[in-house]
């Protein structure tokens, strides 16, 4: 059985139970408990389990973030709320210097399971501090997950999953797709991680990509469809782990691949995945890889440069029409 | 709270209340004097031969020696109960030894050998020691406060939360006057105050942040506790080359912090003999400064108390010293007999708990599984 929920509601979900079956689970940050979550995300959460499980915090990522780790040392599993990943960017010694390093640096004495997440990207004009994708930025370090759920189904499975998981996972949500209504099942799921999906089917052409971008991918297919090309949508779910199975089996069927990636391209997963299809399936390429990432440039305010800025389903489109020599 | 400007020593202690007006630490059983100075002398020992061996080049990286702050770890150590947290920052041999870490383990961590700590994938700025309860060993100046107040918001957590009842535990958190400065020490601390946690944060006030002097560095320097007042914190200032006056100065505010709960601050007056690092000519302080404080030698003053007490004697001192060399010589043995970690087995070990991809789960070091030592400690 399902309903259709929100995908806030789903990732409101996911936490209220973890939190009822693991007394070690609690949940911290900004505006969490009093304000109900910034994004409402955690809502009525301080009113079924109480202040000592649902804590707010001041503005201080670099020292909630560290206390967290800290509390996982002791046995608990803290979930760190950033109201958005570009306030992470203060918290960056803790969550890239201790959070991943901890079980390797102490020789596996000590690990790390704990979950930060929040609002990941850009789309609402907020200007370039506040539109970090941070995709590129931190799956760069090893020691680390990353899960970038696109829909609510996934969002609760996937962040079930990271909280019972023992090592540290950097979940990514987007402020664009709180309020994306779709079907969620009913009863007790969890979705694995380092599992794609094809979340559309097609002969001519693979599109992978993750998080809020692969709704863009599934209208330019829609778009492209009607021009005779069938596009393979796989929508990646985690980027540590990446499923490059999952991708290289579409791409030795299609023979093409376009990329979409909503941060920066410069040592992107972007170029990750790009540079291990190369490496996997190089005789199966009828072309070099199309990667559509947003622009190398700050993330503007002004609606059309940010518009044109981010990836989306007209420049997709033109990236799969490119590589299967369509243009 | 009541508040006192009560004095122990050369102790300052604001709005803590001494158990009594008396040394606690004198009237201690002879027996644990002994121990601390058997600690202190290992320490000492322990980081000359590190000194020794990182000059033969038998230790990389960096590596910070505890050379004249022994009284701190020890008698701080001595002042808490063996489950409290304790974590430090890189300058960590001390805290290790003295939270009862086997030396051959310690050596073997900076050796760089599979025996190490850590397997040696840590160094001599990473000691962990999980049965011990002492969580690292960081080497980003400051980064260990907020863990320090994690560990503390964690055991009163599981106390609370998950045991439903008191808060027990009390967590020691380490740092040197040049994290002073550094911003996570501050939110840790407005953490730690908000939330009632029992932390005490220990500035191993060596008066350098490396080759810059409190004053260049830091505001208030004369009078650091005052920072914590802004936080709402109990403070203390103690003499840290005294270790009875250490003892007796954080057993005040251990006992406060774990019946209250609530954090402190304590000023803890130190002095480091070498440099900064093993590279540190030590151009930035004058050696008048340097032999003053080697004349206020922390292991000669417990030594001198225990023998015009009468606890001990010039032969049983030297009897101990040359037991101590023989145990430090063996740890250096044992680290070299230790192979260094297999790259096979190693190198992708400990990334991740779950296995995957390249990454071969993770094990524990020797020191967790060798029950013999464990239970001789227990």
């Amino acid at each position: 059985m399902t309903r259709v929920i929100e995908y806030r509601d789903a990732l409101n979900e996911a936490m209220c139970e973890e939190m009822r079956r693991d007394q070690r689970v609690m949940l911290l940050g900004e505006e969490v408990a009093e304000y109900d979550g910034a994004y409402k995300v955690s809502r009525g959460m301080l009113k079924e389990f109480g202040e000592k499980r649902i804590i707010d915090t001041p503005i201080s990522e670099s020292g909630f973030s560290g206390m967290a780790i800290g509390a996982t040392m002791v046995g608990l599993r803290p979930i760190v709320e950033f109201m958005s990943w570009s306030f992470s960017l203060v918290a960056a010694d803790p969550i890239l210097n201790n959070a991943p390093k901890m079980l390797y640096m102490s020789g596996g004495q000590f690990g790390c399971p704990i979950v930060f997440r929040g609002n990941d990207g850009a789309g609402g004009q907020l200007g370039s501090t506040h539109s970090w994708c941070v995709e590129g930025l931190y799956s760069n370090v090893p020691g680390m997950k990353m899960a970038i759920p696109a829909f609510p189904e996934d969002a609760k499975g996937l962040l079930k999953t990271a909280i019972r998981d023992d090592d540290p996972v950097f979940f990514l949500e987007s402020e664009r797709l709180l309020s994306f209504k779709d079907e969620v099942p009913e009863e007790e799921y969890t979705i694995p991680f380092g599992q794609a999906l094809v979340r559309r089917p097609g002969s001519d052409c693979t599109v992978v990509s993750f998080g809020r971008p692969v709704h863009f991918c599934l209208e330019a297919a829609e778009t492209l469809a009607k021009e005779g090309i069938s596009c393979e949508v796989i929508d990646g779910r985690t980027i540590r782990p990446l499923d490059i199975d999952t991708i290289v089996r579409s791409v030795k069927k299609t023979n093409y691949l376009v990329v979409v990636d909503q941060s920066w391209s410069f040592g992107s997963p972007g170029s990750e995945i790009a540079s291990q299809v190369h490496q996997h399936c190089f005789d199966d390429l009828d072309n070099a890889v199309v990667r559509v990432h947003s622009a190398d440039v700050p993330t503007p305010y002004a609606v059309e440069l940010e518009q044109a800025y981010l990836p989306n389903a007209h420049r997709i489109c033109e990236a799969v029409r490119s590589v299967t020599y369509n243009a | 709270m009541s508040v006192a400007n009560t004095s122990i020593g050369t102790s300052h202690l604001t709005g803590i209340v001494p158990a009594t007006g008396d040394s606690v630490a004198r009237s201690l059983p002879d027996k644990t004097l002994l121990e601390w100075l058997r600690m202190m002398v290992l320490i000492r020992e322990f980081e000359v031969r590190t000194m020794q061996a990182y000059q033969d080049r038998k230790i990389g990286g960096f590596c910070h020696v505890y050379i004249g702050q022994e009284a701190v770890a020890v008698g701080c150590t001595a002042s808490v109960e063996h489950p409290d947290p304790i974590v430090t920052a890189y300058r960590d041999h001390g805290h290790a030894l003295a939270r009862g870490m086997d030396p051959k383990y310690c050596m073997a961590e900076m050796f760089g050998r599979i025996g190490g700590c850590a397997k040696g994938k840590g160094g001599s700025m990473h000691m962990f020691d999980r049965d011990n309860n002492l969580f690292g060993g960081h080497g980003i100046v400051g980064a260990q406060t907020p863990l320090g107040a994690g560990l503390a918001f964690g055991t009163k957590y599981i106390d609370e939360v998950i045991n439903e009842g008191t808060s027990q535990r009390v967590t020691l958190c380490f740092l040197g006057d040049g994290a002073l400065n550094q911003g996570a020490l501050h939110e840790a601390m407005n953490l730690a105050g908000l939330m009632k946690l029992p932390v005490i944060f220990i500035v191993e006030n060596n008066g350098y942040s490396m080759g810059t002097s409190i004053n260049r560095g830091t505001t208030m320097a004369d009078e650091i506790t005052a920072k914590a007042k802004a936080y709402g914190m109990l403070s203390a200032q103690i003499d840290g080359m005294d270790i009875l006056n250490v003892y007796d100065g954080m057993k005040a505010v251990v006992d406060q912090v774990r019946s209250t709960p609530c954090p402190a601050f304590v000023d803890m007056r130190t002095y480091r003999f070498k440099g900064h690092s093993m590279s540190d000519p030590r151009k930035y302080r004058p050696r008048e400064e340097e032999q003053s404080y080697e004349t206020d030698d922390p292991i000669a003053k417990l030594r001198d108390y225990l023998f015009s007490q009468k606890l001990f004697d010039e032969d049983r001192f030297k009897a101990m010293s040359k037991e101590i060399r023989g145990e430090v010589r063996a740890s250096i043995k044992w680290a070299e007999a230790s192979p260094p970690p297999d790259v096979m087995e190693e190198l992708y070990k400990d990334v991740y708990v779950e296995e995957w991809g390249p990454y071969n789960g993770t094990s524990e070091p020797e020191m967790l599984t060798d029950g013999d030592q464990r239970k001789e400690e227990g």
